[in-house]
């Protein structure tokens, strides 16, 4: 008889969630989980209504606002951060109760960003196949799931039949290998990564993070890594479930219990890729040479390692980069060989779905310790859940916050796009994964790094390398 | 849905790469009631200067690009959020169809379900006749574009550029159809499906919510 063929860990999630294959590449697959917050997943109810068409499978959606609730501690109640956004939450709400779906709304313990509380909650698992109207989704992929992100129609597909009609996309397998420096976190090692691919690179694939450094992180930071796929272009990016994966899971709210985990279990352990099965493409980065990475422009591409100097335009590959490093500087008012370290923040920005966890909170507060924000720096900490809020506060971290200058915030998706009003024409070092033009308000000039490369910024008043601050 | 099959059109040159659907259309364009109105906020922050007046260098505020309905774009556009704003904007404003060496995933599945067909060409011709373009070396600066045959065609010169699309998204945008309904068509097939797939994995079937479904109430 013959060995089954050796398959990847997507390969096995595809196909076991193939219900036809309609030919030419395309099939019609089960979607297990639809999560719908309240900037698209708003739009999407609206429209499936308007179709007059009802959901499907109402017990797999889940309805989550955090996009345009202002996080401002002060704000009592909390609601929308502008009158329409009362609006579109106050619509969303409305939506979610007539379709009969779960809404994790406001005034609930657990609610939060959709990318941190749907592994919080056990929403998310391994194998799932996870769609949301937000590109984050792929963040799933930290705990095993394959998450991708969806526009509005497909949305209101999904809503309507749970299941999607989607292209076979390829596998890319990019290795980390190594012990990661002092210093160095996730973050750094997607951002690294994509300063060395590029940011289309991945277009077209499904990324597989693999290697003793993915292995080595902790859920939380396996999260980050994968959130960051769809800034190198990859619709989804995942760590195949182990045992790091199972500990998290187990407990969760939407998690399952009893013997039903057990069979869960003894099915996820299935999942992973088989040895000897084959990527489309492979890349490998040396963990053990990384350093804490910054951007300097407003492509996630454009990233050195925080000791270094911009890069001059003239040493780009082709025109065309060339001129998108031109544009860049222009925009982010910064002069090519200019040291990183000598850029002078406005803001120091710690939250968002790829940087706001526990963890992530943990280590910037145990940099802040004993330490003050730089005069002039205004630094706010937004956590990623109302659950990572209480869990931080248990531990007094939002008084290390507090005291360092921060402000501490409610839990939301905060200032990661738009601003909220609130950042314009201001440089900002921020833990969030888009540094695009005016993303965080207009003429904002954003620098991505690491939860804990911003807090040492805050302090210092200017980007700053944590390995030269300690002490 | 809107179908597509052909069109001549002004063409509208913007080769930089990565353009990223933030900029097609800022998040704060996004927060609505209605998706009408979408286009309002198409390159926002590009078309209007700092006073809020039009910029007169952005390529769409000039003749005869104000006009435009094809837009030949750098690499990677659409890039970033999944915003399927940012289609809808374009097609708002009059784009009904897109060319470029690659986009974004997400973005170019959002195109076809909003009347917009797009065009992957080589890089070096997108190059070649975004610069003609932009040099006023086409005549009316036009373009023709066929799904029907997958061609881009130069009007009057003997250049013709054949293009692929994805065969089931390509017919849902020829003929306009519901893609729910074609889904449903499956409903068989589908039930089947969860037949055994509950049994496989029931886990990843959660119980209906405790609350019962309600009317919304206004």
């Amino acid at each position: 008889m013959n060995q089954p063929r050796a398959r990847t860990f997507f390969e096995k999630v595809w196909d076991e969630h193939v219900i036809a294959d309609l030919g030419d590449g395309a099939f019609l697959l089960q979607v297990d989980r639809l999560l719908l917050h309240d900037v698209t997943g708003g739009v999407v109810m609206r429209e499936l209504r308007d179709a007059g068409r009802k959901s499907d499978s109402p017990a797999q959606v889940f309805g989550i606002i955090d996009h345009l609730l202002t996080t401002l501690p002060q704000a009592a109640p909390r609601d929308g951060w502008s009158p329409v956004a009362v609006q579109v939450i106050s619509e969303t709400r409305h939506a979610s109760q007539a379709l009969g779906i779960r809404l994790i709304d406001v005034p609930d313990p657990r609610q939060g960003i959709t990318h941190v509380i749907a592994p919080e909650l056990g929403i998310a698992l391994p194998g799932l196949t996870i769609v949301c109207g937000d590109s984050h989704t792929c963040t799933l992929g930290g705990i095993g799931a394959v998450g991708w992100g969806i526009g509005t129609s497909e949305g209101t597909h999904v809503l309507a039949t749970q299941t999607l009609v989607e292209t076979r996309p390829k596998t890319m397998r990019v290795r980390f290998d190594g012990a990661l420096p002092p210093g160095v976190s996730a973050k750094d090692m997607i951002l690294a990564l994509i300063g060395r691919i590029g940011a289309a690179a991945g277009s077209g694939y499904a990324v597989e993070f693999s290697g003793s450094a993915v292995r080595a992180l902790p859920v939380e930071a396996r999260l980050t890594l994968c959130n960051m796929a769809v800034e190198f272009s990859a619709k989804y990016g995942f760590v195949p479930p182990d045992e790091l994966t199972y500990a998290y899971l187990r407990e969760r709210e939407y998690a399952p219990q009893g013997a039903a985990w057990d069979q869960a279990l003894a099915y996820w352990r299935t999942l992973p890729t088989d040895a000897g099965a084959r990527f489309d493409a492979e890349v490998e980065v040396d963990a053990t040479s990384l350093q804490p990475q910054v951007t300097w422009g407003t492509s996630p591409q454009h990233v050195i390692p925080v000791s270094g100097r911009i890069p001059a335009p003239e040493d780009c590959v082709d025109a065309a980069t060339r001129a998108l490093a031109q544009r860049a500087l222009a925009y982010q008012q910064l002069a090519p060989g200019t040291r990183m370290q000598d850029i002078a923040i406005d803001v120091a920005y710690i939250g968002t779905c790829t940087n706001a966890r526990l963890s992530d909170l943990r280590l910037a507060a145990g940099f802040l310790r004993g330490r003050k924000v730089a005069a002039g720096v205004t630094a706010i900490c937004v956590p990623g859940s109302s659950t990572v809020k209480r869990q931080a506060e248990a531990e007094g971290l939002h008084e290390v916050f507090i005291n360092a200058g921060f402000e501490w915030h409610n839990a939301g998706c905060g200032m990661c796009g738009s601003g909220r009003g609130r950042l314009q024409d201001v440089r900002v070092i921020s833990s969030s994964n888009r540094n695009f033009e005016n993303r965080q308000g207009q003429r904002t000039r954003t620098h991505l790094a690491s939860p804990l490369t911003v807090a040492a910024s805050a302090v210092a008043g200017r980007i700053a390398d944590v390995r030269q601050m300690d002490n | 849905m809107e179908s597509f099959t052909r069109l001549t059109g002004v063409a509208a040159p913007m080769l930089r790469p990565n353009i990223d659907t933030d900029q097609i259309i800022p998040t704060r364009f996004l927060a609505r009631l209605s998706e009408d109105g979408l286009g309002e906020g198409l390159f926002a922050e590009w078309r209007t200067q700092a006073d809020g007046t039009p910029d007169p260098d952005f390529i769409l505020n000039r003749a005869p690009w104000d006009r435009a309905q094809i837009l030949v774009a750098g690499a990677n556009f659409g890039c970033g959020s999944s915003r399927e704003a940012a289609p809808r904007a374009l097609r708002q404003r009059g784009f009904r169809a897109l060319i470029a060496p690659s986009f974004g995933d997400i973005f170019y599945n959002n195109c076809f379900r909003n009347g917009i067909v797009p065009v992957r060409l080589a890089p070096d011709i997108v190059e070649s006749i975004g610069t003609r373009l932009l040099q006023g070396r086409l005549a009316g600066c036009e373009l023709s574009i066929s799904l029907e045959t997958g061609e881009v065609h130069i009007p009057g010169s003997g250049e013709t550029f054949g293009f692929g699309t994805p065969p089931l998204l390509r017919r849902m945008l020829l003929e306009g159809l519901d893609e729910i309904e074609l889904t449903l068509a499956h409903a068989g097939a589908i039930a089947s499906f969860r037949r055994s797939d509950r049994q496989r994995r029931p886990w990843a079937y959660l119980q209906d919510p405790s609350f019962p479904p309600k009317e919304a109430t206004p």
